[in-house]
């Protein structure tokens, strides 16, 4: 029951995500961090298999860390979603990656930018992106209220709209979720929604 | 579910007077729920050759990527583009190459060979190509697509003509298929120019 979702506004992209590692019934921990923090501009919001995301996630922050060593300047967005998507579409037909991405970046040149990445390497640049069950949530609130260059406090409320909604119309709902922001001054965690504390 | 029907897809291309038509629909989806609806289908490879790849969107995202490499690379050794006949062998040779482990693709090749003589074909995800004079067609919507275009098709049409059969075609057949649709997009290829036109159908 991961959720895992973002949205493009003005000048910023946002990536909510639950907080849950769970184990058939058991929840381990409702403090799991899975939105990951690529570099000073990008974020990736990461669900399912859990040994595959904290894996496939580690190795693309370590990749990505890698080119900006060598090569001096950091990766855009589009170039770490497509990096993400070959090893994806490579470790397809041998031992795939059960990990779905919301990449969320700010470019100086391009400005925020959203990836929506399956986990059978469908890449695709998009406004707004959600996996799981409380996609079917998130996206309809999305395809409502959203609309393009949103204020930061707009996207937060609709954020908050769309957690309200996955809390009371999903069965198992996430108990914790993670709000994270990227815009021109980076990568930032920006607040947490709890119904229990950790 | 087929893996071929995960995305959904609907492609047409069809012959006209000196020139060609080529057109897809433009949503991506994963089984019943809609991600995208400005997902690209058609590729150009160069001015006037162009490639369509219907079926699962990972398998066509990494095949046009190995085809733009393997193009690139033969302009780069034969200075020249490749005509259309030959792109198609090749495309053939690297489906079939993986024939026990295939990309789960459908391609549809449109292009302008020797003296801008319009040529078309699709073929099934193990390379089997398949030449038509008319039009061929290849997605989710394709049984539709035979139904449309088979009563649309004329010979010989001019470019606003053949554009106006395809667009209807097109929209019409993917109006019946869940999968497919969200407006079209359709490329006119002249020998002088190339003309991109986005449809606007039934968004649903």
């Amino acid at each position: 029951m991961e959720c895992v979702f973002g949205m493009v506004g003005k000048g910023f992209a946002l990536v909510v995500a639950d907080t849950s590692a769970v184990n058939s019934i058991l929840v381990h921990k409702s403090n799991e961090d899975k939105i990951m923090v690529l570099d000073s501009h990008k974020l990736m919001g990461a669900s399912g298999e859990a040994g595959d995301r904290a894996q496939f996630t580690e190795y693309v922050q370590k990749n990505v860390s890698l080119y900006q060593f060598r090569n001096g300047i950091p990766l855009t967005t589009k170039a770490a979603a497509n990096f993400m998507r070959g090893e994806l579409a490579t470790a397809l037909r041998k031992n795939p990656y059960m990990v779905n991405i919301v990449l969320a970046g700010y470019d100086k040149e391009t400005g925020p930018s959203i990836y929506f990445i399956d986990y059978i390497a469908t890449l695709h640049k998009v406004d707004k992106a959600a996996f799981g069950y409380g996609s079917y949530f998130s996206l309809a609130m999305m395809d409502r209220h959203y609309h393009p260059d949103m204020t930061v406090e707009e996207a937060i409320k609709l954020a908050e709209q769309c957690i309200e909604e996955i809390r009371s119309r999903l069965v198992v709902a996430p108990q914790n979720f993670v709000i994270k922001i990227v815009d021109k001054d980076g990568a930032r965690e920006h607040s947490w929604r709890r119904t229990t504390k950790d | 579910m087929s893996i071929f029907e995960y995305n959904g897809s609907a492609l047409v291309a069809m012959v006209g007077k000196n020139c060609f038509a080529i057109a897809s629909d433009r949503r991506l989806g994963v089984q019943l729920q809609t991600i995208a609806t400005d997902f690209q289908r058609i590729f150009k490879m160069h001015d006037k050759l162009f490639l369509g790849l219907s079926g699962l969107g990972s398998d066509a995202q990494t095949l046009y990527q190995r085809l733009m490499s393997r193009h690139k690379l033969y302009q780069l050794r034969e200075e020249r583009v490749m005509k259309p006949e030959t792109f198609a062998s090749l495309v053939s040779a690297i489906l079939y190459e993986k024939r026990f482990g295939p990309y789960f693709c459908q391609p549809v090749i449109a292009g302008l060979g020797d003296d801008d003589k319009p040529f078309i074909c699709t073929m099934d995800s193990i390379g089997a190509k398949e030449l038509a004079k008319d039009f061929v067609v290849a997605g989710t919507a394709s049984e539709s697509l035979y139904g449309a275009c088979e009563s649309m098709f004329k010979p010989d049409m001019e470019h606003e003509e053949l554009f106006e059969t395809i667009s209807q075609a097109l929209l019409s057949s993917v109006d019946r298929d869940c999968l497919s649709g969200w407006g079209g997009h359709v490329y006119i290829v002249t020998p002088s120019e190339v003309t991109e036109r986005i449809l606007k159908g039934r968004m649903d």
